[in-house]
């Protein structure tokens, strides 16, 4: 199936914002690119794909060449093109950021990875089987990074995934604006056909048990990933839209996604931009995002707050809800308290501190909170130790517990979560994992 | 405001650029508009032997983002009636008698034929004829153009024959595929040529079609050697035009010379006049952007004559003539080293790859502590633009090991980053060819070399 020909799960107004390069776009940033060595973009890469390689074979009509060498570096090149913070990454490194404009990098890998699906190149075989199996625990990037490369390797790795579909929040989470849904899919599609299973609608800890999984496989890996948008606990919460459940179906479940005409989005993190950004192109009047702190503090990053703030969205800092006001069952506004901003807190942002006497309310007829996303609780159920809520691991992505790895967002404690980041643990832990079972010491089926 | 007019051979024209000829001086109508843009002549698309031409006549040679850095054709000369070009020639000279208009003419090798032409292209008022001894496809297979030009005795001969019907200036243009250019200018000056122009394309194949196998451009289904031009051939064409400067034989004669081959800018068109051009030709350049280029040709040239104090073009001409020279005259004892600024460096590493793996292995990485790194030493967990950026290694050259080869100097994307210094030298001033007058032997054995070498503490690295 090809990418276009999945484009009924596409919306109007949400649509890919970024269209791919033509052939003639692509050649001629992919010549000016310098060929660098031993290239900055490729160091800013979490995955380090090999950067000024995949760039000049697409210069030189080498397209296949230009996707393997992405491939090899990163499973899911499709899915990053599209989705990283590339001026924080590769293209913030490029040499010709300083005086010109940087290399459009993640268009350039769109552009060779687009060509390798609609071809369906074939880009990797299997390695001989070495009879290894392992239990990989959900299907985001972080599992599918894991599964595909212990599959490259020889090994037999499960994915089992709680969600009906593939793709962890690359299908779920990113809207569409950034990744169409047939993107992640067809990325999951590949990654099963090197001979990764795939077991969907398998949450493990209620369908199977955990320990059964202990004693089936040779190695688990952990790609749980983080859970809901947690509770804001004021009064009127139940009026308030999960952020997640928001962005969720205006990818897959259009029908069931209302947006009001004048809407608040609660946070100023990507997520919070993005809630914005649907209510906006799905017709709200009027979109306006509260944060309690300023724009100095906001985690969203500046070329997101850039994007938003063109796309009419209103901005209110220093503003905290106190409370949902209804009328008669329906939403009709949110109370809100100026804060100040005292000393640096935990986090190392300023701490807000509210300005007594000094509520007001904000009209509104949809209010959506996105604050965040609750830590694994996995971890805690297992006994896995944590740290910080999120789950602890070592330089080999070994759990507290052996032969049990994790990566991606359920172990990023500290810096920015990233589709990437996760891809990059996936492949190191696969390696680890690769390097534990082949020790010749482990006899197989013990942990 | 320089001026900028010439006197070639008694041909005037307002400034040196004429257009070669070529498709872009094919017609009356074309020539016109190439005057009204400011050309100060045109050598007209050659006349002579009836022909017919063939359809994808061009291919052309890319490289990277830039396109058509060369051009190739087996185009043919001028395909249209001969009458008709001689009437246009006729008209366009008549409302532009200011400007240098030129006939192009090659027919068959024998004296009627060209006398003949010779009287035709007279009728016209024409200011001059230029000799088409250059061809190299399919005029050069009925034995016209470089089948003239390669030979100097027919060269020679049939000029005598156009000497002997003309009245205006002859001029004659050289082929550059030949081993050298110098016995076909010696015999052009024998035959008392007025004027010598250079170059004329270069055979060439431009290409294979990786999914037909045809040759490009395909010709239904064949293809063969054509004619090369364009900027990637300039350096071939000021290497023959100072070949011609330096011949005794040439130079004494002071014949003009009519310089041509890849100009594209007025920067190529000083360096071809320090070589001693009278007259430029273009063409390529032209046919990829319009006649409009005269317009920086003519305003660039002057505005550099202008900050040099060249008042006249007969100022500068042939200027840098006396610095070509043979190696062997080559001060040895010269040296440079590379140097990078740092502040202009944008670390993209081309200088130190290069050197590290094709030149002499003394450019090092520094780390900001100021140690030396190896490439490909970042730890894989860092990442992002910052680490990226300022954990990144300095390119340094050791002075000390550098041979000043220039390579590093050459592939730098900056300018003005890498400078080459000129360092004092470190043994006497001398050349080969003194060397092997007053040392002969350690040109010829090399223990002696050896010895010469630490004797002078020449290190070789
Ligand atoms: C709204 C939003 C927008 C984002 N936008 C971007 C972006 O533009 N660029 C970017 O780089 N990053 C973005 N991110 C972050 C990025 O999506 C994550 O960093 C990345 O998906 C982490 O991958 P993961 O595999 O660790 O976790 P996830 O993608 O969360 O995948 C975890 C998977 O595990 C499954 N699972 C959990 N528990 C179980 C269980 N017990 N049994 C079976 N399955 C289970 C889940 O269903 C899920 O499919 C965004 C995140 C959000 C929330
Ligand atoms: C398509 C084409 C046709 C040409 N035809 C002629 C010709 O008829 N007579 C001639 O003397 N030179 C001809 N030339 C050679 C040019 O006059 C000139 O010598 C050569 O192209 C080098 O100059 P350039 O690099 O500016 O193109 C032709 C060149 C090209 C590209
Ligand atoms: S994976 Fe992301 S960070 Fe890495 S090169 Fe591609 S777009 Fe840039
Ligand atoms: S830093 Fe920029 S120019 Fe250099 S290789 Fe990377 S993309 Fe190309
Ligand atoms: S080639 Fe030039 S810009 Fe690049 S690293 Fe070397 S000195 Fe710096």
């Amino acid at each position: 199936m090809s990418n276009t020909d999945r484009s009924a799960i596409r919306q109007p107004g949400l649509t890919e914002l970024l269209p791919p390069l033509t052939e003639h776009e692509a050649l001629v940033e992919a010549n000016r690119c310098l060929y660098c060595y031993d290239a900055p973009c490729t160091h800013a890469c979490p995955t380090h794909i090999d950067i000024p390689r995949f760039i000049k074979k697409i210069a030189t009509g080498n397209l296949p060449g230009s996707a393997r060498t992405i491939l090899e570096a990163n499973l899911l090149g499709a899915t990053c093109a599209r989705v990283c913070p590339v001026q924080e990454l590769c293209e913030g490194a490029c040499v010709l950021g300083a005086e010109h404009k940087p290399i459009m990098i993640g268009r350039l890998q769109r552009y060779a990875m687009d060509y390798a699906y609609s071809r369906n190149v074939p880009m990797f075989h299997a390695a001989a089987k070495t009879g290894m199996k392992i239990a990989v625990i959900g299907a985001g990037p972080a599992g599918l990074s894991c599964a595909g490369e212990l599959a490259k390797l020889g090994h037999s790795a499960t994915l089992f995934e709680k969600r009906p579909l593939g793709g962890g929040l690359s299908t779920y989470g990113i809207i569409v604006l950034r990744e169409p849904v047939d993107i992640a899919l067809a990325e999951v599609e590949m990654i099963c056909r090197f001979g990764v299973e795939l077991k969907t609608g398998v949450e493990i800890g209620r369908d199977v048990s955990f320990s059964a999984l202990r004693s089936n496989y040779d190695a688990i890996f952990l790609s749980v990933g983080l859970g809901a948008t947690p509770a804001l606990g004021i009064p009127g919460e139940e009026y308030c839209i999960d952020g997640l459940e928001y962005i969720e179906q205006s990818k897959i479940d259009r029908d069931k996604l209302q947006v009001g005409r004048q809407v608040i989005v609660i946070g100023a993190g990507n997520t919070a931009i993005d809630c914005a950004t649907i209510a906006k192109r799905m017709g709200a009047e009027r979109v306006t995002m509260v944060y309690r702190r300023t724009e100095q503090e906001m985690t969203a990053y500046p070329h997101e707050y850039e994007f938003i703030k063109k796309e009419g969205v209103e901005f209110r800092f220093l503003t905290q809800p106190v409370k949902i006001v209804a009328d008669a069952g329906n939403v009709a506004g949110l109370e809100c308290v100026r804060t100040e901003l005292g000393s640096v807190d935990l986090s190392g942002r300023p701490s807000p501190r509210l300005v007594p006497g000094s509520e007001f309310v904000i009209p509104a007829d949809q209010i959506v909170k996105a604050i965040g996303q609750e830590k694994p609780s996995l971890a805690a159920s297992l006994g896995i130790e944590t740290q910080r809520g999120f789950i602890k691991v070592d330089d080999d992505y070994q759990t507290s517990m052996p032969g049990v790895y994790a990566g991606g967002d359920c172990i990023r404690s500290a810096g920015a979560a990233s589709t990437v980041m996760a891809v990059e643990d996936g492949k190191l832990a696969a390696g680890a994992i690769h390097r534990r079972l082949t020790a010749a010491a482990v006899p197989a089926g013990v942990l | 405001m320089a001026d900028l007019s010439i006197n070639f051979a008694g041909i005037r024209s307002p400034n040196p650029f004429w257009l070669a000829s070529a498709p872009p001086s094919n017609s009356g109508a074309q020539v016109h508009r190439a005057f009204e843009a400011g050309w100060g002549g045109a050598v007209w698309k050659t006349i002579g032997a009836p022909v017919l031409n063939v359809s994808n006549r061009y291919g052309a040679w890319h490289y990277g983002n830039q396109k058509m850095l060369a051009i190739n054709n087996v185009e043919l000369i001028s395909d249209r009636p001969l009458d008709l070009n001689l009437a246009e020639i006729r008209d366009v000279k008549r409302h532009w008698p200011d400007r240098a208009v030129i006939a192009s003419a090659m027919v068959e090798s024998t004296p009627e034929a060209w006398g003949d032409i010779v009287r035709r292209i007279e009728d016209t008022g024409a200011d001059g004829i230029e000799l088409n001894y250059g061809c190299p496809h399919g005029m050069s297979e009925r034995g016209m153009g470089s089948a003239v030009g390669q030979v100097p005795e027919y060269c020679e001969q049939i000029t005598r024959w156009v000497k002997s019907a003309a009245s205006i200036p002859v001029i004659v243009k050289l082929t550059p595929n030949i081993t050298s250019i110098v016995y076909p200018a010696r015999a052009a000056v024998a035959a008392q040529a007025d004027a010598l122009s250079l170059i004329n394309t270069i055979n060439s194949i431009v290409g294979v079609d990786l999914d037909t196998f045809d040759i490009t451009p395909n010709i239904g289904g064949k293809g063969g050697h054509g004619g090369y031009a364009g900027p990637a051939v300039k350096p071939i064409a000021l290497n023959m035009l100072a070949a011609l400067g330096v011949d005794e034989v040439v130079s004494r004669a002071g014949l003009p010379i009519s310089g041509m081959g890849g100009m594209s800018t007025w920067k190529d068109a000083a360096e071809f006049l320090l070589l001693g051009a009278t007259s430029l030709q273009v063409c390529t350049a032209v046919m990829h952007y319009g006649f409009r280029i005269v317009e920086d040709l003519c305003d660039g040239l002057s505005n550099w004559m202008d900050a040099h104090g060249f008042a006249a073009i007969a100022d500068f001409r042939g200027k840098s003539l006396p610095r070509i020279s043979d190696f062997k005259d080559f001060d040895l004892s010269f040296r440079a080293v590379a140097r990078i600024d740092p502040a202009k460096c944008i670390r993209c590493d081309l200088c130190y790859v290069a050197c590290n793996d094709t030149a002499h292995q003394c450019i090092d990485l520094i780390a900001a502590d100021g140690s030396r790194v190896e490439p490909h030493t970042y730890d894989v967990r860092s990442n992002g633009k910052n680490d990226a950026i300022h954990t990144r290694p300095q390119p340094r050259v050791r002075e000390e090991d550098c041979v000043g080869c220039r390579l590093c100097y050459n592939v730098c994307p900056v300018e003005h980053c890498i400078e080459m210094v000129e360092l004092p030298p470190c043994q006497p001033s001398v050349t080969w060819d003194q060397l092997s007058k007053s040392q002969r032997e350690v040109t010829e054995s090399w223990d002696a070399m050896e010895r010469y070498r630490e004797e002078h503490g020449i290190h070789i690295h």
